[in-house]
Formats: C-alpha cells, sequence, structure tokens
C-alpha cells in the first residue's frame, strides 16, 4: 500500500513522459496537484492580491468583517436573547463556532464559483481541474488564520483571568481537536463545493442555492445555541441528523478545543456538563467524517466524469 | 522565403496522432434548471441541436515537422488544437501526444490585468508548465524579448494592447515545450515585433520541436511550415506540401 502510493507520488512529480504516448486532458485527480505546488503558490497570491487590490485598508477587512459579525451576533444573541445565561463563557463559545461556520462558507462559495471565475484559464489551458478549488480552499484558509489567532489569545486570556493555573492545563487533545475540526470541514466544504462546482458549470442556479446554504449554516449548527437546547425541542431522530452533520461536529471540535474543558479545570464552575454530549462525541464525529468522505469522493468522481466538458460549457 | 524548411529532413517519428477522432458540439444551451426541466417533458428536438465540428480525423505529426492547418472560419481548425492540448476531450476517437506541450490557443489566456508584469510572468509561466527554476532562469530573456523592460513593475492593466501582447507572447515562447500550438496569435503586435517572433520560432523549430498552427495568412504558413492540412467543414479535405495545397483550396473556394 505504502509502496504503491509512494510509487504513484513519484510518477506524478515526473515531467510529462517524452518517449511515450498519453492522451491530453486525462487527469489523476488531486494526486497530479503534487507537481503543481508552485502554481498552486501563485494562484493563491493572486487571489489574495486581486481581491484587496484598490482598497484603502486591504487585508485588515479580514479581520473587520468576522469582528463585526461577532459583535452583532454577541449583543443580540448573548445579552437579547439570553445566550449569555445559558452558555458558559459565551463569547468564546460564539466566536469558536462562528469563525469556523464562516470558513466553511467561503471554501463552499469559492469552490463553487472557482471554474467560473476561472472560466478563462479552464476554456482555453489545460490544468488539473482540481487546482481551483483547492487554490480556493487555501485562500479561505489565510483569511481564517487571522480569526485564528484572535480566537487563540482570547481563550488564553480567559482562561488565565479565571485561573492562572489553567494555563497549564493545554494539552494534546485539544490541539487534535482543533486539527480535527480543521481537516473535517475542509474536506466536506471541498467536497460539497466540487459537487456544486460541477453543477454550476453547467446550471447557473448551484450558486444560488450555495448562496441560501451559507445562509443556514450558522443557524443549522450549534454556533449560536447550546445543542442541549437543540435537544429539549427536537425529536431524537432529528437531533441525530443535526450532530452527525459534518458543520456540528466541526463546531463541536472546536468548542472542545477552545472552550470546554480547558476554562473548566480549576474553575470553581467547573461541572462536566457535556458529559451528555461526550458520551456520543466519538460517534458523531466519526460518522461526520464518513460524509465528508463521501462528499470528497462523489465530488472527485463528478469531476473526472465532466471536466471533459467544462471547457465548451463555460 | 524559406529559411531552414529543406534543411531538415523531419524524424519519422510520430508525436501527435489521433485517430478518427469526432467531435459533436451541442447548439442550444440550457443554463436554468427550469429550462431543462421543461425540455426534460416536452422533449424538444435535442438531435437536431448537434454540430458535427470535427469528423473522422486522422493525422499523424512527426516530430520536427511545422504542420499548418487552414480553412475557413468555422471549418474546426481551433477546435481540433483544443483537442489535442486537452482542453476538450473528443466524442469518440483518440488522441495520443508525446512530451510537453505549450497551447498557444489564446496568447494571455492567464495574466491577469491587476498583477505586474513581473508577477504575470510568473504565474503565466507556471500556468505553461515552467517550473520555479525555469522562469527565474528564463526571467530576463522573456523581458529584453518582449521589451517591457521598464513597466515591469506596472499593473498590466496600464499596458497597451499591443505590450500585453507582447508580453504575454514572450512568456509563451519562451516555455520550451517539445510541441507548440499555435492559434493565430502571428498577427501580435508591430511588424517589427512580428519577424522577432517568427525568426523565434525558426530558432525552436531547428531544434527539432513540432509545430501546428492555425492562421489564415498564406505568407505565415508558406514561410513556417512545410506541411499544410485544409480542412472544410470538420473534415480533412487535403494533406501535403503548401504548394500542392493551397491551390486545391483557392479552386475550390471559388
Amino acid at each position: 500500500m505504502v509502496k504503491k502510493i509512494s510509487k504513484l507520488l513519484r510518477t506524478s512529480s515526473e515531467i510529462v513522459p517524452r518517449d511515450k504516448f498519453y492522451t491530453p486532458g486525462s487527469s489523476r485527480g488531486f494526486l497530479d496537484l503534487v507537481n503543481q505546488r508552485f502554481l498552486l503558490k501563485l494562484l493563491v497570491a493572486k487571489e489574495v492580491k486581486v481581491r484587496y487590490r484598490g482598497s484603502y485598508l486591504g487585508q485588515v477587512w479580514t479581520y473587520i468583517k468576522p469582528f463585526v459579525l461577532f459583535l452583532i451576533y454577541f449583543m443580540f444573541v448573548g445579552y437579547v436573547m439570553g445566550g449569555n445565561d445559558r452558555v458558559y463563557n459565551f463569547g468564546i463559545y460564539l466566536f469558536a463556532g462562528l469563525s469556523l461556520v464562516q470558513f466553511f462558507n467561503e471554501v463552499f462559495r469559492n469552490c463553487t464559483i472557482s471554474l467560473r471565475s476561472n472560466a478563462a484559464l479552464v476554456r482555453k489551458i489545460y490544468l488539473p481541474r482540481e487546482l481551483f478549488p483547492i487554490a480556493a480552499w487555501r485562500v479561505a484558509l489565510t483569511h481564517f488564520i487571522p480569526q485564528f489567532v484572535i480566537l487563540l489569545v482570547a481563550s488564553f486570556v480567559i482562561a488565565f483571568s479565571s485561573h492562572p493555573v489553567n494555563l497549564f492545563f493545554l494539552d494534546f487533545k485539544h490541539i487534535l481537536a482543533f486539527c480535527l475540526g480543521i481537516l473535517l470541514i475542509s474536506l466536506f466544504a471541498i467536497g460539497a463545493g466540487m459537487i456544486f462546482a460541477t453543477i454550476n458549470v453547467f446550471y447557473r442556479d448551484a450558486e444560488n442555492l450555495v448562496e441560501v446554504i451559507t445562509m443556514c449554516s450558522t443557524w443549522i449548527s450549534p454556533v449560536l445555541y447550546d445543542y442541549r437546547l437543540f435537544s429539549e425541542i427536537a425529536p431524537h431522530w432529528f437531533y441525530n441528523i443535526f450532530m452527525c452533520s459534518p458543520i456540528s461536529a466541526a463546531v463541536e471540535l472546536f468548542h472542545y478545543a477552545f472552550v470546554y474543558d480547558r476554562n473548566f479545570r480549576g474553575d470553581r464552575w467547573a461541572i462536566p456538563v457535556h458529559w451528555v454530549y461526550a458520551a456520543n462525541f466519538i460517534p458523531y464525529t466519526l460518522i461526520a467524517f464518513g460524509i465528508s468522505g463521501v462528499f470528497l469522493v462523489v465530488g472527485q468522481i463528478l469531476f473526472h466524469r465532466f471536466e471533459g466538458r467544462f471547457a465548451q460549457e463555460l | 522565403m524559406k529559411l531552414f524548411g529543406k534543411t531538415m529532413t523531419p524524424d519519422p517519428e510520430v508525436v501527435v496522432d489521433i485517430q478518427n477522432l469526432q467531435k459533436l458540439f451541442k447548439l442550444h444551451h440550457n443554463y436554468s434548471l427550469k429550462d431543462s426541466f421543461v425540455n426534460l417533458f416536452t422533449r424538444s428536438n435535442i438531435h437536431k441541436t448537434m454540430f458535427t465540428a470535427l469528423n473522422d480525423i486522422n493525422l499523424q505529426v512527426h516530430r520536427g515537422e511545422a504542420v499548418g492547418l487552414i480553412g475557413r472560419n468555422g471549418s474546426g481548425k481551433s477546435t481540433l488544437l483544443k483537442q489535442i492540448t486537452g482542453v476538450q476531450r473528443p466524442d469518440a476517437g483518440s488522441v495520443r501526444v508525446k512530451g510537453k506541450m505549450a497551447g498557444l490557443i489564446e496568447v494571455g489566456a492567464g495574466f491577469h490585468p491587476d498583477l505586474t508584469g513581473r508577477e504575470n510572468i510568473y504565474l503565466n509561466g507556471a500556468i505553461l508548465g515552467m517550473s520555479k527554476n525555469e522562469i527565474e532562469q528564463k526571467f530576463d530573456e522573456i523581458v529584453e524579448f518582449s521589451g517591457q523592460a521598464k513597466f515591469i513593475d506596472t499593473e498590466v492593466r496600464f499596458y497597451s494592447s499591443g505590450m500585453y501582447m507582447r508580453l504575454a507572447f514572450s512568456v509563451a515562447i519562451h516555455t520550451e515545450p517539445d510541441l507548440f500550438l499555435v492559434d493565430e496569435v502571428l498577427s501580435v503586435g508591430d511588424n517589427e515585433f512580428r519577424k522577432k517572433c517568427i525568426q523565434k520560432l525558426f530558432e525552436l523549430k531547428n531544434e527539432n520541436r513540432t509545430f501546428m498552427i492555425v492562421s489564415h495568412s498564406e505568407n505565415q504558413i508558406r514561410q513556417i511550415c512545410d506541411r499544410v492540412v485544409w480542412l472544410h467543414h470538420g473534415i480533412i479535405m487535403a494533406d501535403g506540401t503548401p504548394d500542392e495545397v493551397y491551390p486545391k483550396m483557392n479552386a475550390f473556394q471559388s
């Protein structure tokens, strides 16, 4: 198995064979990206530069937009609707989930339009088409990193201010949860994005549908409220579906990484309030990973099946 | 005028092998789900909207050959090149190639107006399959060839259309592929630059690289190509030296 993979990687980094026939335009999906790293980097740099071209604040907008959104939700959901009273450490709780969902929205949206917005290239030059959704993902990642830094600092400050000893309780599990959360949401967003990107080549309706989905994504995952609130009112089967959705699972992984345990330890309010959920934490997450994997495979298959027609349909 | 055409004996090795290639296009598209849903029930005559762009094309190009594709607008020349680059896939038959290709299908397709000349050279070079080292090595040569050294750090949006095309062409011509697919890009720039381009093409041809060129200029084709393929409504009408094919085509058209 390892041998096979390393062989594939080796051949994919070779230059095009000079003395052997090959069929132009036949791709091996994501494997082709291995020797396109430089191009990928340039495409990402282009995307980032072009987006903030001619704007005075430039990259600062990546901070302003999520911050305003956070502030609005924090004021209205936190104070007006009483989220503050129900959820421990609501600020961090909200920001952790919100930044992740925003990341999902951006990846999903950018992937969906990635083929159409690069139509000039897709139509005229053959490149592995997976480049475009992956570039879109990398662009979203560069926007996510500042939010992550803010989140990290804020959660440290709050943990420290509630009890200095909390700082020593940052352990491997939280870092793992964070990494898994990013991985899970990336797989899901890229997979779904590739599916919608393919549809979008043929029917522009996909773009609008994606707008609707991203509008709902904040609400159909436990970002603005506690999942227990949902479990109290929703039928059990619906609650299970809700928790198995990759967005919910990734949000909960983030909550675990930034809010749960760490801030509770050494704290006098420390109650393992999430033990109910913790019992099903792992199965829910595994199912969510399975769903994401299916989306990614379907996305890749659709790309492979239809990429010969991308150029003429765009 | 023929500079190198006669001195070269083309290598018999086939580098482009096209077998029974067929390409169909749908003429009417539905861009919304509603339309296609309606069509599904009304059964609008789908078969009538198919258009055969290329029909049963068989063509072998050998290493070191320069093949000119000629014919009227809409005869399938560009479509044929697109099948070879892999941008589109044939509906039937097969296309196989050997070696690295560069499609000068549309010069500057990867250019972005908001990037500087320098950034565009890197981006477009990478799009055309150059590695980072190759681009760095060739960078000065590319800039010099384009004659844009002064404006290289200016955003391309401020370039005149001539300057833009010169830079784009310089990048494309420095990618050093084994197979060049050139589509109507020899009409770039002023006379002097065009001469320089053709000179450069000869140099590359001398290095035993293969060319497929689409052009409406008989002069250019006769200058560069030693073999001409005449396409008409997606069918190969004639294949031979320019002296054989051009009289046939002219007789047919008049």
